[in-house]
């Protein structure tokens, strides 16, 4: 049951799980996105999950606030439905051309990249949502070590394939867009392939990450 | 199909941001997709209402300039909507033409589509149908993330549109219609109100606010008195929805539109409501608005008479 429900504008319900970040209530999160996108709700136009919040758009023209609000405060989800979880991995090439950001993150850290690297690919990541731009995976958690904010001046474009760090989590840009996270290197390996319509993001909610570390020459190899 | 049975425009000249957009894709926030489709929704009805088209049609949208057109083929009606300024170039000479009307082209025949008057989107479509491949259902474009036909990018010189349907039974139809600008801008708090200061929340409804040239599909930035947030200049990134306007850490009101990022990081001071978002995207650069406070029952309402006038004007189309 999602006990606190509010609106977001005259056409969203905004449904909070909670104001930490961790997987528990993430989890949760993500087995209600699932659940009621499953029922294939009529008139529900957007489901969005994040980290502690679930936001659910809909047609005004099918519903109001009140009594989508009632449908949706009434779903309980009764078996304890075990979350679809794929290990996926990812090659990353942290060569120079690459880790845009790692002098400054060496030294905000003060730690020695081989070290700061060496942390980053010795864990797994959990995917917590999808978004932003198509695709993009926000990932977590990153040791207390190396959790350090974003830059100062956000980039106006972070390259395509850019991995980068920011607080407890990772991400993958999966287009140039603007950005302000801390880029320590870059995949070759598509993460948005619009021409999958069943399934276009290589990562989803739920999923694990393990990055593992490529030459400059394997990149080029991969990109060819 | 051989090339002489071929009906198409060839585009002469591209205008600024001119793509093909419908009623846009549903339920794919949760992978970074937008809803896309056509900003100002009431303008694409009347538009496929005037050319009994299906009421999900592909239409082209331009902002500011739009295209200019030439066409090859059988005779074919067009119409354009929106405050549209636009010239009809045939054989016997040159004619200005008006939005909400349709209008005659004959094989060779130009449409030079100059601008929108203060105003910032306009549409264009026929009596048929354009060849556009669906992405999710929906061939809306957007340029964003690539998404659509044309490869997901905005229309170019020398690009040929082609007609794979035309409409043969039709009837040229018109609406005397002048738009519908809009004041104040309704809004409904958002999630984070409590976020900024007793005196920002004020100024944020008594003053005025300036529309800036950082507006596109995406998003419009607006230049005002700073919002002072007295908690934290960011929150957990969560979802966001058209019409969320979000204050950025230098204190700036953004409002999210069609083609926004699925989710953000900046609080939430409040959300323009259903029925004035067609209005809102309008307004250009450099006008200046100001933000009223409704409530949700308010807006509900609001919306239902906004669908109910739209309707009222589609049924005087004669």
């Amino acid at each position: 049951m999602i006990k606190n429900i509010l609106n977001l504008g005259d056409a969203a319900l905004y449904c909070d799980f909670g104001s930490d970040v961790n997987q528990e209530i993430n989890s949760n999160v993500i087995k209600y996105f699932y659940h009621i996108k499953k029922l294939n709700l009529k008139g529900i136009t957007n489901l969005t999950p994040s980290y502690n919040k679930l936001i659910i758009s809909y047609d005004l023209n099918i519903h109001s606030f009140l009594s989508l609000k009632k449908k949706i405060e009434n779903i309980e989800i009764k078996e304890n439905n075990k979350l679809e979880k794929n290990l996926i991995e990812i090659p990353v090439c942290c060569d120079n051309v690459f880790a845009l950001d790692i002098e400054r993150v060496e030294n905000k850290l003060k730690l020695k990249s081989e070290i700061i690297l060496e942390k980053f690919f010795s864990k797994n990541y959990f995917c917590y949502m999808t978004g932003f731009v198509a695709g993009m995976p926000f990932l977590g958690d990153l040791d207390q070590e190396m959790r350090l904010k974003r830059i100062e001046t956000p980039r106006v474009k972070v390259p395509k394939g850019s991995v980068g760090i920011t607080e407890q989590f990772c991400n993958i840009y999966s287009f140039e867009t603007p950005g302000g996270w801390n880029i320590l290197g870059n995949t070759p390996q598509n993460i948005f392939d619009s021409s999958n319509q069943s399934n276009p993001n290589l990562v989803n909610p739920g999923d694990t990450i393990k990055f593992y570390r490529i030459t400059l020459d394997q990149y080029n190899e991969i990109k060819r | 199909m051989k090339s002489k049975d071929r009906n198409y425009f060839k585009i002469l000249r591209a205008g600024i941001n001119t793509t093909y957009q419908d009623l846009g894709r549903n339920n794919l926030y949760h992978i970074g997709i937008p809803f896309s489709g056509a900003m100002d929704k009431r303008n694409f009805q009347l538009l496929n209402s005037l050319l009994q088209n299906d009421y999900n049609s592909p239409v082209i949208e331009f902002a500011y300039q739009g295209p200019h057109l030439k066409y090859f083929g059988k005779d074919i009606f067009f119409c354009i909507s929106g405050n549209v300024s636009f010239k009809i170039i045939t054989k016997e000479g040159v004619i200005d033409g008006n939005s909400y009307q349709c209008y005659l082209l004959k094989n060779g025949d130009e449409v030079d589509i100059h601008s929108t008057n203060k105003s910032v989107y306009g549409y264009f479509s026929i009596n048929g149908t354009f060849g556009v491949d669906y992405y999710w259902g929906s061939c809306s474009i957007n340029t964003q993330a690539q998404i659509g036909p044309n490869n997901g990018n905005k229309f170019s010189k020398d690009l040929e549109i082609e007609i794979i349907d035309i409409n043969n039974s039709f009837n040229k139809r018109k609406l005397d219609y002048l738009g519908s600008t809009i004041e104040n801008i309704r809004v409904i708090k958002g999630t984070n109100y409590d976020y900024f200061s007793e005196s920002s929340q004020n100024k944020f409804f008594k003053e005025s606010f300036k529309i800036t040239k950082l507006s596109d599909r995406m998003g419009m930035r607006l230049e005002g008195p700073k919002i002072e947030n007295i908690v934290d200049p960011n929150i957990k990134s969560e979802g966001l929805v058209k019409g969320v306007i979000q204050i950025t850490s230098a204190g700036d009101p953004i409002i999210m539109l069609s083609d926004h990022g699925t989710i953000g990081g900046y609080p939430k001071i409040a959300t323009v409501i259903s029925a004035d978002y067609d209005r809102l995207v309008q307004l250009t650069p450099g006008s200046n608005i100001k933000f009223k406070d409704v409530s949700l029952e308010d807006a509900e309402t609001l919306y239902k008479l906004y669908q109910m006038e739209t309707n009222n004007i589609i049924s005087q189309i004669k």
